[in-house]
């Protein structure tokens, strides 16, 4: 009994490191996609690099803890679910590789191909993790094809109508964040830019996660544990709240709240998944015997234990200085920022 | 070609590449702290300077460094998703632990050092450095003390199918880990101190920013001096707890046929793994082996004779790696003893800053090399005496492991080559020195 207690703490603390990781990383993706649209000079496109370059590698860390903490808490999920989705998920770390080193090599040669080829890079490397995590997510939820004998799906398989609606979902969530992310950080017309910018998508993302809950309904059983207890529809009673909060706030030009509404969605969507998705981690299409869950996959007590303490220590700490960082390098960018030395 | 074989080829590919970053990001971390620590207390710009020189060194090489890291938490789960499930218990809580307690430090502060020249006191700003060099080896402490329970594991309990945490203490007080982790760390501190050397070398040679580079030159002569002889005395302790709990690398590393008391060292040898004999055996020094893995001449070492013949490490491999590693470790403290009392005439020794300048990669080939040693050394058992690593790999397609493979190699090579060459033209230009 107490251990179930124990695997179903970790089942939600696993959820809210991926959340908090989509809502962090999440703009950093976004900017980097914004980045060939809203980004019309070189130093337009300093200036959005810039403005995720203090802390786009801290975030980062978010998916690195998430991984971590999968393989502690759930060996079995780790094992299985990375390897079953092998392609899919080389192909997101071979992105997250080069978008970290293009921020750091694109200044380093004054030369235009140069830049021209990091630009290509930082966009691609920054839209199909956006989209990956999305399809990954979204065929977890739906469930996959695997029984006794292994995992029978491959890429093609994972691109099915509905893993491509949560590719979409997760890409306007990302790049609405991270244009609100530009509102806040850059000056003048590139900050106007940005303002349209999430004015227009906004009404894009709306559209897709509307299609996206009716999907859901279709394709997974996520619903199933609201039926059985309604209280929960206050989740994405919240996502919703959130989603037109974003526009309100804008309209207002109070960015700084409208990013806050917006990391409120993020968060409250990813939990309006995982709570329907309790107790699957991993869940089988095939049959639902297969299927990977929070109580048969775990560690051992102990182990869950001890890293329970671990993170209860660890990780407030971490908000706490991520958020001394947030407040740092959260006001508006000027060009003497862009002269200085060490800047991207 | 099977799955296992790749998912080596992979991992290894992976892990040495990342490796070539990683000793310099432990080590430089602590020079540059110190560099502006002394900008801090003294006032002085030229300490300004060096900390902006070699910070921006420094963060070229932790960019590639670090995206390279990332892969390699996901890989046991891609590659080897046997023994993540049969070990995740204790490997994976350590991986867990790393990124919580250290990664998130190092990668969060080290943006706010980065952006934070204006923004923080200069106090603060060097103190944040310090912290990102501290949680730098607190991550490496974490990451060594999994990989010293693969070596030599302790505290766990076979339950339910798989290896069970039984008791935390033991595998974070392990001492193959910690063991390892003074061995690594200083052999980093190595690394850097000849990286910093041997650009200085550079520009004195070409008799340009004396004061910068000798300045540069001496912090990083006294660091490297006392780290490669902590490297020798951190390694004799490391080689003996091995005799005692790996006999078969032990043997493996010294091409140790025959189970004998007295036994021998041999400076040279061509292993014959079919008949179980060397071919070759050149400067053979009786009693020494016993004398270095148990610290008694008389002490009994087992040969690999007495090994089952599928419980053996590869032997030549075993054996170069380590003649390789120690000869290169000799090396580093001749250098730097040398070094020493040239310390006030470095720009009249042109020789020594030559051979100083061209040394920068031997440490490099010595750390690499001393992977070589643990790694393969450790075969057959991907964790020793209770797992193969032939059992370990994922069920998966040879195709899907032969691709990632190729892109490992292609996307590593491209982006080593940028990244090396974005060191070395930055390291040219040298140091910007308009303020003085």
């Amino acid at each position: 009994m107490e251990s179930a207690l124990l695997q179903s703490i970790w089942f939600f603390l696993w959820g809210l490191l991926w959340a908090v990781f989509f809502m962090t990383d999440g703009f950093d993706l976004g900017v980097g996609t914004l980045l060939p649209f809203l980004g019309k000079s070189d130093t337009d496109k300093r200036m959005m690099i810039n403005s995720i370059g203090p802390l786009w590698d801290g975030n980062e860390v978010w998916l690195i803890t998430a991984g971590g903490v999968t393989f502690a808490a759930f060996p079995a999920v780790y094992a299985f679910m990375f390897s079953s989705l092998y392609t899919p998920l080389l192909l997101i770390l071979f992105a997250l590789i080069i978008r970290g080193v293009s921020f750091e090599f694109r200044g380093k040669i004054e030369s235009e191909a140069w830049k021209k080829l990091w630009d290509t890079c930082i966009f691609v490397s920054s839209a199909a993790p956006a989209i990956l995590f999305g399809v990954a997510f979204a065929n977890i939820f739906q469930g996959l094809p695997f029984d006794q004998n292994g995992y029978h799906g491959d890429l093609i398989y994972l691109l099915n109508p509905y893993g491509l609606l949560g590719g979409a979902l997760f890409l306007m969530l990302f790049l609405v964040h991270g244009a609100l992310w530009l509102t806040i950080r850059t000056p003048g017309q590139l900050q106007i830019r940005a303002d349209s910018a999430v004015n227009k998508l906004w009404f894009v993302l709306t559209a897709v996660a509307v299609l996206f809950l009716g999907a859901t309904y279709v394709y997974t059983p996520i619903y199933n544990n609201y039926l059985a207890q309604p209280l929960l529809f206050v989740v994405p009673l919240i996502t919703v709240m959130a989603l037109f909060g974003i526009k309100f706030l804008v309209m207002k030009q109070q960015y700084g709240k409208a990013w806050i509404s917006s990391a409120i969605t993020i968060v409250s969507a990813t939990f309006f998944c995982i709570i329907g998705l309790y107790p699957n981690l991993f869940p089988s299409n095939v049959d639902s015997i297969y299927s990977l869950t929070a109580h048969n996959s775990s560690a051992s007590p102990l182990a869950l234990k001890i890293m329970l303490v671990v993170v209860l220590i660890f990780i407030p700490i971490v908000i706490a200085y991520q958020i001394w960082a947030y407040m740092m390098f959260s006001d508006q960018l000027s060009a003497e920022d862009l002269a200085e030395e060490e800047a991207y | 070609m099977d799955v296992v074989l790749l998912s080596r080829l992979q991992f290894a590919a992976a892990t040495m590449f990342h490796f070539l970053f990683v000793p310099l990001t432990l080590g430089l971390s602590v020079l540059v702290a110190y560099m502006e620590t002394q900008y801090v207390r003294t006032g002085d710009e030229t300490y300004l300077a060096m900390t902006k020189f070699w910070g921006k060194l420094f963060l070229i090489n932790f960019a590639v460094g670090v995206v390279t890291g990332i892969t390699l938490e996901f890989q046991f789960g891609t590659n080897w998703s046997r023994y993540s499930a049969y070990v995740g218990d204790i490997f994976g809580s350590l991986l867990a632990i790393e990124a919580t307690t250290s990664f998130f430090l190092e990668s969060t502060l080290l943006g706010v050092w980065i952006f934070g020249w204006k923004k923080l006191s200069k106090k603060a700003h060097a103190a944040v450095m310090w912290l990102v060099a501290l949680a730098g080896t607190l991550s490496s402490i974490w990451i060594l003390m999994a990989n010293g329970w693969m070596q030599h594991p302790v505290g766990y309990v076979i339950r339910n199918g798989r290896a069970e945490l039984d008791d935390f203490f033991a595998i974070i007080t392990n001492k193959f880990g910690v063991l390892e982790f003074f061995h690594t760390v200083s052999s980093a501190y190595v690394l850097s101190a000849f990286f910093v050397m041997g650009i200085s070398a550079y520009h004195l040679l070409k008799k340009q920013h004396i004061e910068f580079f000798t300045r540069s030159f001496r912090i990083a002569l006294v660091f490297g001096l006392a780290s490669s002889l902590f490297v020798a005395i951190s390694g004799d302790f490391h080689g003996v707890h091995v005799s005692e709990v790996q006999p078969a690398k032990l043997a493996a590393m010294e091409a140790h046929w025959e189970t004998t008391t007295r036994a021998p060292i041999h400076m040279f040898a061509i292993p014959d793994e079919e008949n179980e004999k060397n071919i070759i055996e050149i400067g053979s020094i009786p009693g020494m082996l016993s004398l270095l893995g148990f610290h008694d001449i008389n002490a009994e070492v087992t040969g690999l004779g007495d090994i089952p013949k599928d419980e053996r490490p590869p032997v030549l491999l075993t054996f170069l790696s380590f003649r390789a590693m120690v000869g290169l470790g000799t090396l580093f403290i001749l250098l730097t003893l040398y070094g020493w009392f040239k310390r006030n005439r470095l720009l009249e020794s042109t020789n020594y800053l030559k051979i100083m300048l061209f040394a920068i990669p031997l440490p490099y080939l010595a750390i690499e090399f001393g992977w070589m040693l643990a790694e393969v050394g450790r075969q057959p058992w991907i964790v020793y005496g209770l797992m193969k690593t032939s059992d370990a790999a994922s069920p998966i397609a040879v195709s899907q492991v032969l691709f990632s493979l190729i892109g490992f190699v292609v996307v590593y090579s491209l982006l080593g080559a940028i990244g090396f060459y974005l060191i070395i033209i930055n390291a040219k230009k040298g140091p910007v020195l308009e303020e003085l």
